[in-house]
């Protein structure tokens, strides 16, 4: 266990019996688990098996058929996020997310990428608009900060040389920095992201590892991820769920989920006879090693 | 000529033979086109039965134009700009580092001189009387519509909401102050907010029922509303008086210090010794309307520098990500529809006070898809493109009733007027062949941390509903 998730052991996101049905399909059945405060976890499972969905459940995009989801914040305020509209489960909740296909707002520079993602803060400053327009009260300083706020973000995601261009003509690699520097400028406590690796080479893969850890050391606040990319997931996280065909099959340290025979039978697709045979010899191995 | 025909790699004959090739196979598709619209026309005879006249003169200088045109075309205008291209790039010249000139760095302040200088000018040059016809039908015209369009762009250009219906704000200004004011008596001064507020509403209530739809859905029903607001207008003849319209809708006043009606003691030709002239009136509404659409332009650049102005184009990039950022879509898009009315209002109401007589026909769907068009010439959420749009297009309307010389090549009973919308469609076809976004396609940064660089029009979205 890493230092930072041993110093706080709180629950952060708690989501319980979550089931989720399109029509006849079942895409996720009786999903439960936790999310501690300070943690990277990390969800991972075949293609299909669900994962997105659970996301999309947790940022309020989809309204779960079944289930609770529960998010408490550091001053220990609760929000039942299933009975929240998407927008204020990120204004109020404080959880933030990214997407499997970036969405990024290709035709603003990539300052006012992160300029829009300050926007509940300078509407206030700026009176809903109509102190702003007339040039009363305290707009003037917090758009100012506001920009500072977006300079450290890209300065953190490398991009900061970039900052007046057009969000669109980035590499793809910046685009997924991007994005999650958008994500954390709504001051979230938690971040979701889906799929940040994907389509990076290793040394893209190697500076989102850096700034995923930056982010947690930095401003306190956790890591939920969907990852494919087994190096990355192995490395940073401190808690995985498996999830396979809107199941749960496992959920534990890396290490743990590494060496089950379930997770070991889902991604490598073992006959469902064959199973038990896979059990038995890890029992066996477990028991030699004791 | 003859070095420009070897670049292109052609012998002089070569292309002239080409350009005759491609002229008679234009002339063809012309006669093809034009043949029944035409060629052929429908009319009654003396005992009121449906004869077919023939216009085969007619259609023969449509095609002749055509033919003419091609010829010219390929064989000149062509390897002109090919001639041009290979200069460019032989000299290492791209079109991004060419420098501005002059005129380009201060446009924007020349045109506003022109503008604030032109009502003088127009009455200095052809006095009170004959001013009349450049301030008002060119003027007055040109600048209702620029704001109108600005205050479209707002809701299409900037939100990316597509609304087929904006008319309809436009008629609820003008018949706001039109009503209020023949059974109120309320001044020009009073109504012109309150039918800015109207419209406003009406944008809300518009607003409410289209939030959930995009894109093809969206532009239907505002599409709906539009003629919804003219067939109440046509129908509830209580209030509105139907297809006969309000007339005698009081003049707008110089702050209600001076007036223009010609009886009243404080008339403003008596009051400055001026000849009693319908030309004042119309000046004092130029620069009316140039203060309406200065404040359309100021309010929008300055709400694209705060949260909402942003929030409308980041909704036109991608809605889903806005919600996912903590923006209340719903209240973004009811800001934009309610904001764009509100500046149809205000452009309604000062049409009433114009014209002194509103009916529905005036707010007919064909006005708004022409405002619409002078949006998307002019590129989505520019200003500046937007004002050259309705200058181009409006002002070219109004040129054509002008052109009486027409007649000498058409015939006698040409109009051309009524050849508007042919000529209208005309320039958009070219427009969006040479500029698919617009005379000016690029936008504006509002924030900036080392230059400030324009967008290229290639990464903005024009926004799905």
């Amino acid at each position: 266990m890493s230092p930072v998730n041993a110093m706080s052991n709180d629950t952060l996101l708690k989501v319980e019996h979550l089931s989720m049905k399109f029509g006849g399909l079942m895409a996720i059945n009786d999903f439960s688990f936790e999310a501690r405060r300070g943690d990277i976890t990390a969800l991972i499972g075949p293609n299909g098996a669900g994962k997105t969905t659970v996301f999309n459940c947790i940022t309020g995009f989809y309204k779960p058929t079944m289930g609770m989801i529960t998010m408490t914040q550091r001053d220990g305020s609760k929000h039942l996020l299933e009975r929240l509209p998407d927008f204020r489960i990120t204004k109020e909740a404080k959880v933030a997310r990214t997407f499997q296909n970036i969405r990024l707002f290709s035709g603003l520079t990539v300052l006012e990428n992160l300029l829009v993602a300050q926007h509940n803060v300078l509407m206030q400053a700026s009176g809903y608009t109509i102190l702003g327009l007339l040039g009363i009260g305290s707009y003037r300083s917090e758009a100012r900060k506001a920009v500072e706020l977006a300079e450290h973000w890209l300065e953190k995601a490398d991009l900061i040389d970039r900052a007046d261009d057009p969000a669109g003509d980035l590499p793809y690699g910046a685009q997924r920095r991007l994005e999650i520097a958008r994500a954390m400028c709504t001051g979230p406590e938690l971040l979701c992201l889906d799929e940040p690796a994907a389509g990076l080479n290793p040394r893209e893969s190697a500076a989102l590892n850096e700034l995923l850890q930056g982010i947690r050391v930095d401003t306190g606040a956790s890591i939920l991820l969907i990852e494919h990319d087994m190096s990355v997931v192995m490395e940073i996280s401190d808690h995985v769920v498996v999830l396979e065909y809107g199941q749960k099959i496992s959920d534990g340290t890396p290490n743990d989920v590494k060496n089950d025979p379930r997770v070991i039978a889902a991604y490598l697709g073992v006959e469902d006879d064959e199973v038990e045979d896979v059990i038995a010899t890890v029992d066996h191995l477990e028991g030699g090693a004791n | 000529m003859e070095k420009s025909v070897t670049v292109a790699g052609k012998s002089a004959s070569g292309l002239v033979w080409k350009g005759i090739t491609e002229a008679l196979f234009a002339a063809v598709i012309a006669f093809g086109l034009f043949v029944l619209y035409v060629g052929l026309k429908t009319d009654q005879n003396i005992n009121n039965e449906l004869v077919i006249v023939q216009r085969w003169g007619l259609l023969s200088v449509f095609v002749v134009i055509v033919a003419v045109a091609r010829f010219l075309g390929v064989v000149f205008v062509r390897p002109y700009i090919d001639m041009r291209k290979l200069q460019k790039a032989q000299a290492g010249e791209l079109d991004i580092s060419a420098g501005k000139g002059f005129f380009h760095r201060n446009f924007l302040k020349i045109v506003l001189v022109f503008l604030v200088v032109f009502p003088i000018a127009s009455v200095l040059l052809f006095g009170p009387q004959g001013s009349l016809k450049y301030v008002d039908n060119f003027g007055i015209q040109i600048l209702i519509y620029v704001m109108l369009a600005w205050g479209l762009n707002i809701v299409v250009g900037l939100a990316g909401l597509l609304d087929l219906g904006y008319v309809a704000f436009y008629a609820v200004g003008a018949y706001s102050y039109a009503l209020l004011s023949a059974n109120f008596g309320l001044s020009f001064w009073v109504l012109l907010p309150l039918a800015g507020i109207f419209a406003g509403l009406w944008g809300v209530i518009l607003g409410f029922p289209v939030l959930r739809l995009r894109g093809d859905y969206l532009a239907i029903v505002t599409l709906a509303f539009g003629e919804i607001i003219r067939l109440v207008l046509i129908n509830w003849t209580d209030v509105t008086k139907g297809t006969f319209g309000v007339s005698g809708i009081a003049k707008a006043s110089l702050f209600g210090l001076w007036s223009f009606d010609v009886g009243s003691p404080n008339n403003f030709a008596k009051a400055f010794h001026l000849p009693i002239a319908s030309a004042w009136y119309k000046i004092f509404l130029f620069y009316l309307i140039l203060a309406l659409c200065m404040l359309t332009a100021y309010v929008t650049i300055r709400l694209r520098r705060m949260p909402i102005g942003r929030a409308w184009e980041a909704l036109r990039e991608d809605e889903i990500a806005c919600r996912s950022l903590g923006i209340n879509t719903v209240t973004t898009k009811l800001t934009a529809f309610a904001t764009g009315a509100m500046f149809g209002g205000f452009a309604g109401s000062f049409f009433a006070a114009r014209q002194g007589f509103v009916s529905p026909e005036s707010f007919v769907f064909m006005e708004s898809a022409v405002i619409l068009a002078i949006v998307v010439l002019g590129g989505m959420g520019s200003l500046t493109g937007i004002a050259i749009a309705a200058f181009v297009m409006i002002g070219g309307t109004e040129l054509l009733r002008e052109m009486d010389f027409l007649k000498a090549i058409f015939g006698p009973d040409f109009t051309p007027e009524l050849y508007r919308m042919l000529l209208f469609g005309l320039a958009m076809v070219v427009v969006m062949l040479f500029k698919p976004r617009g005379f000016v396609g690029s936008r504006e940064p509002t924030a900036f941390l080392k230059v400030r660089k324009a967008v290229s029009g290639s990464f903005t979205k024009e926004g799905h509903g």
